[in-house]
């Protein structure tokens, strides 16, 4: 048991997906507009990637090295739809909050991170847990972040006016504006360069001042790969057939100076 | 005539898929350091794009639409883009080695660009016929490539200031998104 609560931890506090790998920023900085969506959309991250996980694991045998990529893919891309067509039955108002983003967690980088670099080696039920942690530590930094643009942006909370609900605070700061700037694009990314700044100034871990390493295929540094990453594997890939093309040259050819010898 | 040019416009600029969609963020903020290369991840980014868009759209009006398997679209979407970039990549190792130099580094990426996917996706749910949707998938890849380009040479400069050395790294780059998201809140005053 102690294992499985070691995953969660780890997913929630260690390697928090958003606050240390900086992982899946498309979707952290588009839908958090308020807390409700970033909540809505952990939460839907969540069922996906602890699905996934336990499929990829149970599958992890039967998949062969060359293509498990596109297994993954496919894997993932049914959950996604699988999740999406029930919300539309059940929730649709979750539905429509986030649109676009829903069948766009296909392509969140990680759950095909979690995906490659966990489930694929680790047993069903850590694997699982493993998804309900990272999922756990993405709906907790995405509410968080929500919260705090929906407080600055629009001056409540989960959709409840703050303001009004402290009475003596109403008329004090009745004249103060809610910063829009911050529900609207340009305040997501101010909000996670504040973010950043913050983690660089405190020195807490964090992928982007590169006191973490995180254990995607990639490296998943986005800030600095430059597409140096994908070449390199290439060049690796490509040493590698030949390596494994040579020894098979040099066996024929041993193996042919042996039957000539033996003839 | 004037449909497709508001498409255009209002795709590239006005909802630009990267500063105020959030479509295709990693490669946004991971390849803007160099202008050059930027400029070569933007020309991939068109390319694959508008391709993209322009099978994506067939697929889901000739097949999936006919055989009632609209629920689909997600899955086959996404392998077609897998499928695609492999395709073009191979195509472009095979018959044009000065493309593929300039580009193929920048393919692999492109397949976890979100922002592909988010194209095909957007351009089913807002119905657009084929024509259409090529013309706002390269609206959208024109809008990538400008966003980066820029981007680009801003971080050029960027450089050589001198930045208080908690900003140093990513959050000054995130505050100059920011800032270029603000500039391009311009461009929704444009009246066509």
């Amino acid at each position: 048991m102690k294992k499985y609560l070691e995953r969660v931890y780890n997913g929630v506090f260690k390697e928090n997906p958003t606050l240390v790998l900086m992982l899946g920023m498309c979707p952290t900085l588009a839908v958090t507009t308020s807390g409700n969506n970033g909540l809505y959309m952990g939460l839907t991250t969540t069922v996906v990637l602890a699905a996934s996980n336990f499929i990829i694991s149970a599958l992890r045998k039967s998949i062969p090295d060359k293509v498990r990529i596109p297994a993954y893919i496919v894997v993932v891309a049914s959950l996604v739809t699988v999740v999406q067509l029930l919300l539309e039955a059940y929730l649709p108002v979750v539905n429509e909050l986030l649109g676009i983003y829903i069948p766009l967690i296909v392509v969140n980088c990680i759950i095909l991170g979690r995906a490659e670099a966990y489930a694929a080696k680790n047993s069903i039920g850590l694997s699982f847990f493993d998804g309900i942690g990272m999922g756990l530590g993405f709906t907790i930094a995405l509410t968080i972040l929500g919260s705090f643009r929906e407080l600055l942006g629009a001056g409540t909370i989960f959709g409840l006016k703050l303001l009004d609900s402290v009475k003596g605070l109403t008329q004090a700061l009745d004249s103060v504006e809610p910063i829009t700037i911050f529900i609207l694009a340009p305040g997501a990314l101010l909000t996670m360069a504040i973010l950043t700044a913050i983690q660089n100034k405190l020195k807490l871990p964090s992928a982007t001042n590169g006191s973490v390493k995180n254990s995607i295929g990639c490296g998943g540094d986005c800030l600095q790969c430059h597409g140096s990453v994908c070449t390199s594997n290439r060049e690796q890939l490509a040493r590698k057939a030949e390596a494994v093309a040579d020894g098979a040259g040099k066996k024929a050819a041993a193996g042919k100076a042996k039957t000539g010898k033996e003839e | 005539m004037k449909e497709l040019i508001m498409i255009i416009v209002g795709s590239a600029l006005v909802n630009n898929v990267v500063l105020s969609q959030f479509l295709g963020l990693c490669p946004f903020l991971g390849v803007s350091k160099k202008t050059n290369t930027a400029a070569g991840m933007g020309g991939a980014v068109i390319f694959v794009i508008t391709v993209s868009s322009a099978l994506c759209s067939i697929i889901y009006n000739q097949v999936l639409v006919p055989l009632n398997m609209k629920y689909l679209n997600t899955i086959v979407f996404i392998l077609v883009i897998a499928c695609l970039v492999q395709f073009v990549e191979l195509v472009l190792k095979k018959y044009s080695r000065a493309l593929y130099n300039a580009l193929g580094v920048y393919l692999p990426l492109i397949t976890t660009n979100c922002a592909v996917l988010g194209v095909a996706l957007i351009n089913v749910n807002k119905d657009y016929s084929l024509l259409k949707s090529v013309v706002n998938g390269f609206g959208t890849a024109a809008g990538f490539a400008i966003a980066i380009i820029i981007m680009a040479g801003i971080r050029e400069r960027i450089e050589f200031n001198d930045v208080p050395k908690a900003f140093k790294g990513s959050p000054i780059v995130l505050v100059t998104a920011s800032l270029m998201a603000i500039a391009f809140f311009g461009f929704a005053g444009l009246k066509l």
